[in-house]
């Protein structure tokens, strides 16, 4: 009788390694996909509250009224906005979505009292149309960009980076290039659109500052311009966005989502959410701007416990985009058989590029659009952006806070240590900060 | 209206002033802007059919988005001048720092003289025609429009262009990936003789070569990547 060990999979050469290794051999070319990035990473799981006991004193849940409106960007413009909530919809394109999604984003949006955010390809009349405070993204490729629509904006975000690939460009594939995004792209039907990694007429901080002197000239010095960021030298960007002139400050996050880029890039570059936030809020201190200068935050918030922590760190607000498509119905089980005739399933889907969404959300095909019902979406969005507020003020109060804004590193305590090096709270039950103390 | 044109010192009133006067539905139709010593983002966002002489050297971004105006810069011109213009006629009547036309989608933007590097950058529908050399990566990434250039061109010209089409007298350093020498067919002779006429520019359409996209480069394709 012979012995047979049990099968060992080796750490460094595990089935995924494996399989991307014989991925690459047969096609002799990267993968790219959607979604972000899906190695475990330390993140706002790792933190919790200190919920009050005694020397704290809670709010009482569901009697006590718990503030979640935010101002953003009252530093120069006539104009800033003001938001019911202080979750708001990240920069998504039509082209990369359906119309059908954009318009449930808005809105979703709208009936809470939040921002959506254009994306690379310019404004739709619907996107407009059914945002009540619409951001109009500022980004390298300035596809679509148009100072009709600059104008009819709420606020202006010049886009540097994202943090599912900082420094790295856009590509929405030719497949899903249909006439009318093509169009307002100035590009031929069908080619990549490869989106610049770069802005083309400025190359450095100092142009930047004079970058934002126009757009405020342009636009009457009425919007706010915010500055968005991929989370890497996050501490420096901070700075320099703000010298700039910044009146708000948007850092994205490793675990950030993003359409089409290459997995090596989705996977590798950038640092995590929760190590960004205390060096963005460092590099506002020290300026003598925090909360005069508003910080959001993206890049894997998907529960009321990321939106509280993410501000008790210091942010002013968050932005969700791979959730609120989430909540859209991508991924849906609904679609669980479609998902598996396209080789993947529900919870897995993350071919965006690919146009073949059967959810209806990252595509361009007029038959796929259809299966997402704007109204629906919206609906379930709004449900969602409620249920994640809720979630916050519950976390709050028991925190004993009247308001989202109150919310502070002193709540907050490190599960490990990493996580407690990165956000610059404690180790639980203890007073030690690595690096600090 | 009025021919006599209202005049901006620069040195009595400032950007945002004239700006906002400019940029008013009952704005002046013929201004002049005096003593503009390099300010940035002058004369930009306009959108009326209104006519505005700057009367000096710009700083960045001059003219910058303009709609349905006619700017001139009676002097030299900073970094993007005529950014993003949708329509309109921006003219240089010296030289232009780098990025000048950069993402225009229309209108006519003319430099007298020499524009630095990347000029027509990301261009999506301009007319751009420069009198002299212009500076390495023009073009890149061009969408759609025409740029014209009558003196000599830098390295990497037209690099990953798309449907942009280029015009040039002099030499060329360099051509960018997947930008190559055309046929000058009598359609763009037609097309180059009409550029030059309207920006004023005396020369022959004839001693001009054509360059644009081998269109190689237009679907990402791995047997490629050594190219990029």
């Amino acid at each position: 009788m012979t012995f047979n060990p049990p099968l060992r999979e080796s750490a460094t050469f595990d089935r995924g390694v494996i399989a991307e290794i014989q991925r690459a051999a047969e096609t002799g070319i990267y993968d790219i996909r959607g979604w972000g990035a899906k190695r475990k990473l330390p993140h706002f799981d790792d933190l919790l509250f200190l919920g009050a006991s005694m020397s704290r004193y809670p709010l009482e849940g569901y009697r006590e009224r718990c503030g979640s409106d935010v101002v953003l960007g009252d530093r120069h413009a006539e104009f800033p906005l003001h938001l019911d909530i202080p979750i708001t919809i990240a920069g998504m394109s039509f082209g990369a979505l359906s119309g059908q999604a954009k318009e449930a984003l808005g809105r979703g949006a709208s009936e809470v009292g939040t921002s959506t955010t254009t994306g690379d390809g310019g404004m739709t009349p619907e996107e407009r149309g059914q945002s009540k405070h619409l951001v109009y993204q500022y980004l390298p490729s300035r596809y679509g960009m148009n100072p009709d629509d600059l104008r009819k904006a709420d606020a202006i975000e010049i886009v540097l980076g994202q943090g599912a690939k900082p420094g790295g460009g856009g590509m929405l594939l030719g497949q899903k290039i249909t006439e009318r995004v093509a169009g307002m792209r100035t590009l031929p039907l069908g080619v990549d659109q490869r989106s610049a990694c770069r802005h083309p007429d400025w190359t450095g901080p100092d142009d930047l500052a004079i970058k934002i002197i126009e757009l405020r000239e342009i636009t009457n010095w009425e919007k706010p311009i915010y500055v968005k960021v991929g989370a890497t030298r996050t501490y420096y960007d901070v700075k320099l966005a703000v010298k700039a002139g910044a009146d708000v400050v948007v850092v994205d996050g490793m675990q950030g989502g993003t359409a089409a880029t290459q997995d090596v890039f989705i996977e590798h570059v950038g640092i995590p959410t929760l190590a960004a936030i205390p060096q963005a809020v460092q590099a506002l201190q020290e300026m003598g701007l925090h909360r005069k200068v508003q910080l959001i935050v993206s890049g894997g918030i998907r529960s009321g416990a990321d939106v509280a922590k993410a501000m008790a760190l210091g942010a002013d607000a968050v932005a969700i985009g791979t959730a609120a498509l989430i909540a859209l119905g991508d991924n849906s089980p609904r679609f669980a058989e479609q998902y598996r005739e396209l080789g993947s399933d529900a919870g897995f889907y993350d071919d965006f590029q690919a146009g073949r969404d059967p959810a209806g959300i990252t595509t361009q095909d007029p038959e796929l659009a259809r299966n997402l019902d704007p109204v629906e979406g919206g609906r379930r969005l709004a449900n969602y952006l409620r249920v994640l507020t809720m979630e916050a003020q519950t976390l709050a109060r028991a925190c004993g806070k009247s308001h989202l804004r109150n919310l502070e590193p002193e709540d907050l305590v490190a599960l490990t240590i990493e996580a407690s090096a990165m956000a610059r709270v404690p180790l639980a039950g203890t007073t030690w900060i690595p690096g600090r103390s | 209206m009025t021919d006599t044109a209202t005049t901006f010192d620069l040195r009595t009133t400032t950007v945002r002033s004239t700006n906002k006067a400019l940029q008013a539905a009952g704005a002046p139709a013929r201004s002049v802007i005096t003593a503009p010593r390099g300010a940035h983002a002058l004369a930009c966002g306009l959108d009326s059919d209104i006519d505005v002489t700057i009367d000096g050297h710009v700083g960045y971004y001059c003219a910058g988005m303009n709609q349905h105006a006619t700017v001139t810069v009676a002097g030299n011109a900073g970094v993007g001048v005529a950014e993003n213009m949708m329509s309109g006629t921006v003219r240089v009547q010296g030289d232009a720092s780098q990025s000048a036309g950069a993402t225009a989608h229309g209108g006519l933007l003319v430099i007298e003289g020499n524009a630095a590097a990347r000029c027509g950058i990301s261009m999506k529908g301009v007319d751009i025609v420069v009198g002299g050399d212009i500076g390495h990566m023009s073009a890149f990434m061009g969408q759609a429009g025409r740029l014209v250039v009558c003196g000599d061109a830098g390295e990497a010209l037209g690099d990953s262009l798309y449907e942009a089409r280029i015009y040039v007298r002099g030499t060329v350093a360099s051509l960018g990936a997947d930008c190559i020498k055309k046929e000058m067919a009598a359609e763009h002779l037609a097309e180059l003789t009409e550029l030059l006429a309207a920006a004023g520019i005396d020369a022959d359409p004839t001693d001009f070569t054509r360059y644009g996209s081998a269109r190689q480069l237009y679907n990402f394709h791995v047997d490629n990547a050594a190219t990029y």
